[in-house]
């Protein structure tokens, strides 16, 4: 610590790079008039990777010059656990619990994509009963509207608007009820699994969901009421973060981001995955290219994913759901416990005291698992944040050689530069919040 | 004998010969028509665990495992189509198909180009300006580390996805292990910076051209490469209900 600036109430140093002031807490004044009467305008601060307001560890590495943003970068990292590569010591099956871990707000679709890409090497896609993909699709557009619900909560808490919040978390808890009733868990499910599903529906689940449609059209319209006409939102959100289309392409921007440019692709449309075609939705876009255009977008594909379940729970016919190959699909049959989804006792009991059979064949499917033939494939799906792309390679081995996730998170994350540079520092909040980046998803 | 039920036994058969008579017991499987993909992996026994004795009796079983082998026209699909644009435009380019292309693969529905890594930045730029080829979405690059692909140890995959023609292609580089290079593809797609970034992090592959190629994921004075297989993964043995369960590198593997 230099001993130039006795002010400073932390200290500062000098380095190669200009003077490096240490702020923790306490009377700001002093050193903003020190650096006040520098004749260098220009001050680097580093946002986050513990600020409230950047939704997750994402550090934002700001250049500005008063109160304008010249440069900002973004530090990631901070939250890589490995999955791809633990991902490559455990079975397929096992593979599950670890995908639906990397963007923890999206576990549905981590779980679909991956899903798809290794029944696509098996060669099994078309196998899938089609109650299975019926229920896919509904977990999944169940958990877009969570993810949106987050996306606009935490965007209108860090603009200060903290009713935004509480509605948003409000509505996303029925969301994570629904989850609960049907897999067990609120969160981390491994309910999808290549060939199907772990589970089906319990008794009651079709009477809950429709419930939760209903109770669920009726809050959608207070975000419109309390903010898309609001004056106050309008002017913190319009023409902030601004994207147009040809630079959402060369970024690589998909999701909300690219339909704000005006863009109406959506892969549920263009490549269709577990029945989409057959589903009645529209995909709605807006061409302001800003973080408005994106929110209205989130309320508006809400409303088409509610429109998606009750498709969903009308065409729901009685059927198995886990695909018919017993080389293939997970013998254990499952149960709802008081603490979640686990074995059920009276499966074990038959198989351990009645059939040995039946005893080998789980043994060797729950160690060994099931072989995957050689090659390697992508599949996509359109998450709530844009493509979620998984590269699956095979080596013929009852593990994952390699799988590979294209996170929107991490690809969208991108445009922050973007966005960002040329505005006020308060706005690049405002532009982060629009490209709704989930640090677990962008770190793996 | 389905196509499926073929490709889920896990290896592809060997031509019949005294050599392979401990083959998998599969033998009505047809011959691999054309020539046989490449060579990644070769399994013995039952079980293919490499540790602790086999007593199932059939320790001697040899199966080869191959990667999709290259195939030829037609492709089928929209693939004939871009395969013939991207030859016209790089002969128009003053390029040899056959050395830009080394091979095409098409498996389970999905196209394969295996791009000469010299020419990665070029052929990019084609399928993204060509009007007939339009492939403006880049999804990223993929790395992946075959040590056995001896000559080719490193590769890089790129899927390229077209919106306007509603296509999706593979590209994939490969380099050796004892000079990996491949061209950046940055100053065609901006959106693989961090992608680039992503693979040289985790398996020392060098985009030459990248504007600022430093680690992303892991700190920045990491040393190694992650995700390369000869990296191990890591961890303690944990003790559960009185018994010691080893790091999940260390168990048992069947593969």
């Amino acid at each position: 610590m230099s001993t130039s600036h006795p002010t400073a109430p932390a200290g500062a140093r000098e380095t190669t790079e200009g003077t490096v002031y240490t702020l923790s807490g306490g009377d700001w004044d002093a050193t903003a008039e020190q650096i006040a009467r520098s004749d260098d305008e220009r001050i680097i601060v580093n946002m986050g990777p513990q600020h409230p307001s950047t939704h997750g560890v994402l550090r934002l590495i700001l250049e500005i010059d008063g109160e304008t943003v010249t440069e900002a970068r973004c530090g990631i990292g901070y939250l890589h656990t490995g999955i791809e590569k633990n991902l490559e010591y455990r079975t397929w099956t096992q593979g599950t619990t670890f995908v639906t871990r990397m963007d923890y707000l999206t576990p549905f679709f981590n779980e679909t994509a991956y899903c798809l890409g290794v029944e696509k090497l098996l060669g099994i896609t078309d196998d899938i009963p089609d109650r299975a993909n019926v229920i896919r699709v509904l977990m999944m557009e169940i958990n877009r509207i969570s993810s949106h619900l987050v996306a606009i909560a935490t965007g209108g808490m860090e603009l200060g608007a903290t009713t935004v919040m509480i509605y948003g978390f409000r509505d996303r808890e029925l969301c994570l009820d629904a989850f609960e009733l049907i897999t067990g868990l609120r969160m981390n499910h491994a309910y999808i699994r290549p060939g199907g599903l772990a589970q089906d529906l319990p008794p009651g689940a079709v009477d809950h969901l429709r419930g939760f449609v209903k109770t669920m059209r009726k809050n959608l319209v207070e975000y419109d009421q309390l903010c898309s006409g609001n004056p106050v939102f309008k002017a913190r959100l319009e023409g902030i973060g601004y994207l147009d289309l040809a630079g959402c392409l060369a970024l690589g921007a998909t999701g909300p981001v690219l339909r704000s440019a005006g863009h109406p692709h959506d892969l549920r449309k263009t490549d269709p995955y577990c029945g989409y075609e057959t589903y009645d939705f529209e995909v709605p876009t807006t061409d302001t290219c800003d973080s408005y255009g994106r929110f209205l977008l989130r309320v508006e594909e809400m409303r088409q994913s509610l429109r998606i379940i009750e498709q969903c729970l009308d065409r729901l016919e009685p059927g198995p759901v886990m695909v018919a190959d017993k080389k293939i699909a997970w013998p254990a049959q499952l149960a709802l416990g008081p603490d979640g989804l686990g074995n059920s006792l009276e499966h074990i009991r038959t198989i351990m005291g009645t059939s040995m059979e039946a005893l080998i064949h789980h043994f060797k499917l729950v160690t060994e698992g099931f072989r995957v033939p050689a090659g390697q494939t992508y599949t996509a799906v359109e998450s709530p944040k844009g493509e979620l792309g998984v590269h699956v390679v095979s080596d013929g081995g009852t593990r994952p050689y390699r799988v590979h996730f294209r996170d929107p998170s991490f690809t969208n994350l991108q445009a922050v530069a973007a966005m960002c540079e040329g505005g006020m520092v308060a706005d690049v909040i405002v532009a982060v919040a629009s490209i709704d980046p989930v640090m677990g998803g962008v770190d793996r | 004998m389905s196509d499926a039920d073929n490709r889920r036994n896990g290896s592809t058969q060997e031509p019949a010969g005294p050599e392979n008579q401990l083959e998998d017991s599969a033998g009505a499987l047809p011959a691999s028509v054309g020539s046989p993909g490449e060579v990644i992996a070769e399994r013995r026994g039952m079980f293919g665990a490499n540790n602790g004795g086999d007593t199932s009796g059939y320790g001697g079983v040899r199966r080869t495992v191959r990667m999709p082998a290259a195939a030829s026209r037609p492709y089928g699909g929209y693939f004939d189509e871009v395969a013939d644009e991207l030859e016209g435009a790089l002969e128009e380019q003053g390029l040899d198909p056959a050395a830009v292309v080394e091979r095409t693969v098409i498996d389970r529905g999905e196209a394969t180009f295996h791009i000469a890594r010299e020419h990665i930045l070029q052929v990019a730029r084609t399928l993204r300006d060509d009007p007939a080829l339009r492939f403006e979405l880049c999804t990223g690059v993929s790395g992946v580390h075959l040590p056995t692909d001896t000559g080719r140890e490193l590769h890089a995959v790129y899927h390229m996805r077209s919106i306007t023609h509603g296509r999706l292609i593979r590209l994939e580089v490969s380099a050796p292990d004892a000079d990996p290079h491949i061209p950046s593809i940055v100053s065609v797609y901006p959106t693989n910076d961090w992608h680039e970034r992503e693979v040289y992090d985790f398996f020392g592959l060098v985009f030459d051209g990248h504007p600022a190629l430093t680690r992303i994921m892991m700190p920045d004075d990491w040393q190694g490469f992650p995700q390369r297989k000869d990296y191990p993964l890591g961890g303690i043995p944990v003790e559960y209900k009185g018994a010691q369960i080893p790091a999940p590198d260390q168990r048992r593997s069947y593969s």
